[in-house]
């Protein structure tokens, strides 16, 4: 095993040691706190598929944890509790929302990509807000979290956590699957170079839109797993400063890593919870430590694991 | 009152939410024409401008110096951020623009917070802004909306004749197109950056202050107009002061009709309850679908700059 390999093995088995080791300590908190880390995980793991194996810097990715969330909400509403069900439609929604946004906003390069898909995401977040029989702008409560026929049970916390880990470690292995295929060798070109990639016979645009509705499904169970975590499903989910900071954990992580936008959640969120913990006004740290990080931390968390290859 | 009027002076609402938007929009699309800078953090000076101008005109006790004192502190605001954070990423890509200035964002707004706290600040206009004047019969209309119009296309028309026939605006057209050679011919390139910052962050500062009394003072003011500027220049297409004109009158008139009529239009089409819901949510997302078509039309904006990289 490699030691970059060794590294992760061993912080992934932080992660499954966590709840009885928190149980001990008796802070149950931890547990609620790393489990909404590993959501976000998932939804930046989602979001560095497009941005950093694909180029496409979506400002919009928060869309698809509103999509989810509100599938997930609307169904409980009209009184359909199955889980399976549930998720399903939240990832096909977010999937189909993702092919509109995509077909139009895949077409475009550069900031104008950046600001198409921001303003998509507002579209759904005034959607959102003017929807009052689902809550409006105060939101509606999940009075009964996602049923699987009693196979698991979502009130519980250390199985909610155990599921989200599972599932996380296979949004993972799928991003890795995928940016290892044919495909994602076709998007890793487009990346690198539209030109050549085209001159080659492809063209890009089907193999971005792809990927960037395979994100969107991908984002789209996030949004049904923190509509079960936080049992409260508001347009606050799909809000502009939600989509900067789903991009600033890729980025702090390190866009293009299978593992870092993982570690870039983790740091993002547990620094805001510590800062939180100390003063109210713990946004006027963390802003400028965000523009440090961007700044001086280019190569992002990945950057600090040890290398795969070693260089001569 | 008939409907004529009614729509008359929606007309002019949308055309003052127009010029305030043109406020911002002309700083943005100066500062991403020449420096080739995405600044989220543009929003914040607006706010900063309605603070700093609210602040100083309760300190001095006259409107216009308080006007005065917001505009030179926007304008320092703006150049300090310039020199201290925003320098350095000229050179980065576009991501690393929007995340450090998106970290800008929430560095202002709780600052703000710190200082002002949470609620919001009303504004006290001096008596001679306050009345009404009835520009054709039968309508009324704050004079203070007459005067956001005026001043704003002063503003748009100064700002057409310093890029157009100063040598500044030489400068500033020099330095979007080629800034190597703009350096190489001896101009100091960072200073002119400095000041084309500053005064994108003075016209911000201008629509913040002017929007001050009509909307509420308050932290994170400055993100809801924003992404409205960012609609705005997307249409008008990045980089263009024509088309960040056209694009704002055209998102002013039409999120503000949009506001106004959709709903009693919409009753009409489909039943009266269906518009109840629909309309609202539709008029918010109004301006945004027209971005979408726009683009979906043209990726590039109705005027793209000529010139750029």
């Amino acid at each position: 095993m490699s030691r970059r390999a060794l590294a992760l093995a061993a912080l992934a088995a932080l992660l499954v040691a966590l709840p009885p080791v928190a149980a001990a300590l008796g802070q149950p908190y931890y547990i609620d706190l790393v489990r909404r880390v590993m959501i976000f995980a998932i939804a930046a793991a989602s979001l560095n598929l497009i941005l950093g194996f694909g180029g496409l810097v979506s400002f919009g990715h928060a869309a698809y944890l509103g999509v989810g969330g509100y599938s997930v909400g609307i169904l409980a509403f009209y009184g359909v509790n199955n889980g399976w069900l549930q998720w399903a439609v939240a990832i096909v929604a977010s999937a189909l929302v993702a092919l509109v946004i995509g077909a139009i906003s895949v077409r475009t390069r550069g900031i104008y990509f950046i600001m198409i898909t921001l303003a998509f995401t507002q579209m759904l977040y005034y959607l959102g807000i003017s929807a009052e029989e689902f809550g409006g702008d105060d939101g509606m409560r999940l009075k009964v979290k996602s049923q699987f026929s009693g196979l698991l049970d979502l009130d519980h916390p250390v199985a909610f956590y155990y599921l989200v880990l599972v599932l996380l470690f296979a949004v993972l292995y799928l991003v890795r699957r995928i940016v290892d295929s044919r495909f994602g060798m076709v998007l890793r070109a487009s990346k690198s170079n539209e030109a050549r990639s085209r001159a080659i016979g492809f063209s890009p645009y089907p193999y971005q839109l792809a990927a960037f509705v395979i994100a969107g499904a991908i984002c789209g169970l996030a949004g049904a797993l923190l509509a079960n975590h936080t049992a409260y499903i508001t347009p606050a989910y799909m809000d502009w400063t939600r989509s900067g900071e789903i991009m600033f954990m890729v980025i702090l992580g390190g866009a293009g890593t299978i593992a870092g936008p993982a570690l870039g959640a983790f740091a993002l969120l547990v620094v805001e919870d510590l800062l939180s913990g100390w003063t109210a006004h713990w946004q006027v740290i963390l802003g400028p430590l965000l523009v440090l990080s961007v700044l001086f931390f280019r190569r992002g968390l990945a950057g600090l694991l040890p290398r795969e290859a070693r260089r001569g | 009152m008939s409907y004529g009027i009614l729509v008359f002076e929606q007309l002019l609402n949308g055309i003052q939410l127009g010029v305030t938007l043109f406020l911002m929009a002309a700083g943005l699309t100066l500062v991403f024409g020449i420096m080739n800078l995405v600044n989220l953090a543009h929003g914040s000076l607006y706010m900063v401008g309605a603070y700093l101008t609210v602040c100083a005109v309760q300190w001095t006790g006259s409107y216009l110096a308080g006007v005065a004192l917001g505009l030179a502190g926007t304008l320092v605001v703006g150049m300090l951020v310039e020199v201290i954070a925003l320098r350095t990423l000229y050179e980065r890509d576009h991501l690393d623009q929007v995340l450090a200035t998106f970290g800008l964002i929430l560095f202002f707004n709780e600052a703000i917070v710190l200082i002002w706290g949470r609620s919001a600040l009303y504004t006290s206009l001096p008596a001679w802004l306050q009345g009404h004047v009835e520009l054709i019969p039968g309508s009324i209309y704050p004079v203070y909306r007459v005067a956001v119009i005026g001043v704003g296309l002063a503003v748009a028309a100064g700002l057409w004749y310093v890029v157009t026939r100063t040598r500044l605006g030489m400068l500033i057209r020099a330095g979007a197109s080629n800034r190597t050679m703009v350096a190489a011919l001896g101009v100091n390139i960072r200073l002119l950056y400095t000041l084309v910052f500053g005064l994108g962050a003075a016209l911000a500062g201008l629509a913040g202050l002017m929007a001050g009394p009509i909307y509420a003072v308050q932290p994170g003011m400055g993100e809801l107009i924003l992404i409205q500027v960012f609609v705005v220049i997307v249409i008008g297409g990045i980089g263009s002061i024509r088309g960040a004109l056209v694009g704002s009158l055209v998102v002013g008139i039409v999120d503000t009709l949009g506001r106004a009529f959709l709903k009693p239009v919409l009753g009409h089409v489909i039943s009266p309850p269906a518009a109840e819901a629909a309309g609202p949510a539709l008029a918010s997302m109004l301006i945004y679908l027209l971005m979408a078509v726009v683009l979906a039309l043209r990726p590039e904006g109705l005027f793209p700059a000529r010139g750029g990289r």
